[in-house]
């Protein structure tokens, strides 16, 4: 099974859903997923790459705070991101994201994201393929 | 919803009578039509908000209500701190002290319509928007927390508008309480460049003008006449409210098991009024209630430089400046509460020493945005706010169709070009954001007051059109 991301619908805000055979993959694409809720992620240039650590007590909260600390790194430099690595640790996530900063005449973003939710969290191994998703408040 | 879950109390309201772990009952206000368009979920949030310490009297949802994530938005809920109620970071949600502000222009749309093209491309080059846009202005550390602690009437002490905007906004301009040591650096760092932003997806500024009027006094009292034009500003606290919703939800779901707090659901994440960390999230949200108010102010500045280069007989001035994601300490009742509003209006009776006193005689102005396409709405809070629901009322239209589903049925484009057939200018950076956004995406913005009307939760005083919007 290849790596993907999708949406599920949400009534106001929107789902973002990781899938992957590894839980790091899984949380790679919810990554992507949550970019595509800005923009189309094949806009985006490897242009300068970023280094996020983070940790929390279990799976779920890991997932909510390697979201919420992409969109810091994204709100305070300005920056898209369109490709992700992602190496789990035991409560601690050591990531790194690629991309550029922000051209609203290229990348047409639609919507900021706000923050990750734990709405619908979830972090699990289901016959062999991880799932990694949650609701973003955008 | 499935109405058998409730027990009809009269036409607009319904309970959820109180059961399981449910501390009180949870009460919701609308039309049988609105409740039948509510999601499932809408009911398992407002029972999962009863269930929460120290609630008092209902868990309430407005008629504008829909899936929030912890509370439903259109949620509102107090807690008193002498019965070990709490304060939730998921109640106020990420975009702290979002909220509405209203201004007269002194303008008739005849004046307008022959620069109408040429305003919104002004206000569109005046106004930041969109994702990854920034303000003219960068904060150091110690101007950012001069702002924090000082809200709209720092923006007024550094130049942007005038003393007497303050009087009509709520906590005259200034949230109290608030402590900028309880806010992160990393919130901080967020809003560094993002004073005078408008932010995307529902946010906007409209250009509008009064096409019909409700209540003649109370409209007259709150300076409204038809046909008039006026400027609706909705944002909120940009990147330092979503950092401090952020920052507290993770430290209030940690922690809540040593609070002894059982909670439903996570997103609910609380923490005990009476407690470092409640203290330390009421010193950091109300903190940013000042950031949303400075940054409606400041853009409320750029609007006033807008309008004087190409309409300078133009007069801003403010009618009111509601917040609608906020926490507040109130009195209701004789006890001092803590009252949650998240995507809900506070909507003061006549005669509250709150309000200003130009006011005060015809009740709090309670702004309802609706679409793109569609009215907004100009209420007044009324005698029987007070006993419905500690004084709120709705705040919206609501989503009727998620944004996913939005931006697959409409293009931005034709959304622009439907809206320019019926003399609305539309300017935004993004045809997504615009089709995810359409007008039909919403619910009907008419059912919503109506029914909060109907259920004494407010009174209809006007409705104002869109002419221009600037849409993040």
């Amino acid at each position: 099974m290849r790596a993907h991301w999708e949406h599920f619908p949400h009534e106001a805000d929107m789902g973002v859903r990781g899938i992957g055979p590894s839980e790091a993959q899984a949380f790679e694409q919810a990554a992507l997923a949550m970019t595509a809720i800005i923009t189309d992620p094949s806009t985006i240039q490897p242009l300068e790459l970023i280094r996020i650590e983070c940790e929390a007590p279990d799976d779920a909260l890991l997932l909510a705070e390697w979201l919420n600390s992409l969109l810091y790194e994204m709100s305070t430099r300005q920056m898209l991101f369109g490709r992700f690595a992602v190496e789990l640790g035991q409560g601690a996530l050591r990531g790194r994201a690629w991309g550029e900063r922000v051209d609203p005449e290229r990348h047409h973003p639609a919507v900021e994201v706000k923050g990750a939710t734990y709405t619908s969290l979830r972090v699990a191994q289901e016959e062999g393929t991880w799932i990694a998703q949650t609701v973003v408040d955008v | 919803m499935d109405l058998a879950l409730l027990t009809r109390s009269c036409e607009h309201e319904w309970e959820i009578p109180a059961q399981g772990a449910m501390r009180v009952p949870a009460i919701i206000f609308a039309s049988e039509a609105l409740v039948r368009q509510m999601d499932r979920k809408v009911y398992e949030q407002a029972v999962n908000v009863a269930m929460l310490p120290g609630i008092v009297t209902a868990s309430f949802v407005m008629p504008d209500a829909h899936w929030g994530y912890g509370f439903p938005i259109g949620g509102v809920a107090a807690f008193d701190a002498d019965e070990g109620g709490v304060v939730s970071a998921g109640g106020v949600g990420f975009d702290v002290s979002c909220g509405v502000r209203c201004l007269h222009t002194g303008l008739k749309s005849a004046a307008l319509r022959a620069d109408q093209e040429e305003l919104a491309d002004v206000l569109y080059a005046e106004i930041p928007v969109g994702v990854g846009s920034t303000g003219g202005i960068h904060l150091g550390a110690s101007e950012t927390d001069a702002m924090l602690a000082g809200g709209a009437s720092w923006a007024v002490q550094n130049g942007w508008g005038e003393a007497e905007d303050l009087e009509r906004i709520e906590e005259r301009g200034q949230m109290s309480g608030a402590d900028p040591h309880s806010v992160s650096v990393r919130a901080k760092q967020r809003q560094q460049d993002q004073m005078g932003t408008l932010g995307s997806g529902n946010h906007y500024l409209e250009v509008q003008h009064v096409t019909g009027i409700f209540d003649g006094a109370i409209a007259r009292q709150f300076g409204l006449e038809m046909d008039d034009v006026v400027v609706m500003i909705h944002c909120g606290s940009r990147g330092l409210g979503h950092q401090i919703g952020t920052d507290f939800l993770k430290r209030m779901a940690m922690a809540a098991s040593a609070y002894g707090i059982a909670l439903p659901d996570r997103e609910l994440a609380c923490a005990p009024i009476r407690s470092e960390l409640g203290q330390s999230y009421l010193g950091a949200m109300r903190a940013a209630i000042n950031c949303a108010l400075a940054n409606r102010q400041i853009l409320t500045h750029l609007v006033r430089r807008a309008f004087a280069h190409v309409l300078p007989e133009a007069r801003l001035s403010l009618l009111y400046d509601v917040s609608h994601n906020t926490c507040k300490l109130e009195h209701h009742g004789g006890r001092s509460l803590y009252v949650h509003r998240k995507g809900a209006t506070r909507a003061f009776s006549p005669g509250h020493p709150e309000l200003p006193e130009a006011l005060r005689a015809a009740g709090q102005p309670v702004l309802i945005g609706g679409s793109m396409g569609t009215g907004s709405y100009i209420l007044a809070g009324t005698h029987s706010s007070q006993r419905q629901a500690f004084s709120s009322a709705c705040h919206g239209a609501g989503r009727a169709m998620s944004r996913h589903q939005a931006s697959r049925t409409w293009r931005g484009r034709e959304v622009i070009e439907a809206l320019a057939a019926r003399g609305i200018t539309v300017r935004s950076p993004s045809m997504r954001g615009v089709a995810e956004e359409a007008p039909e995406a919403y619910k009907d913005v008419v059912a919503v007051v109506d029914s909060a009307e109907a259920s004494g939760l407010a009174r209809k005083v006007a409705r104002v059109e869109p002419l221009i919007c600037i849409k993040g």
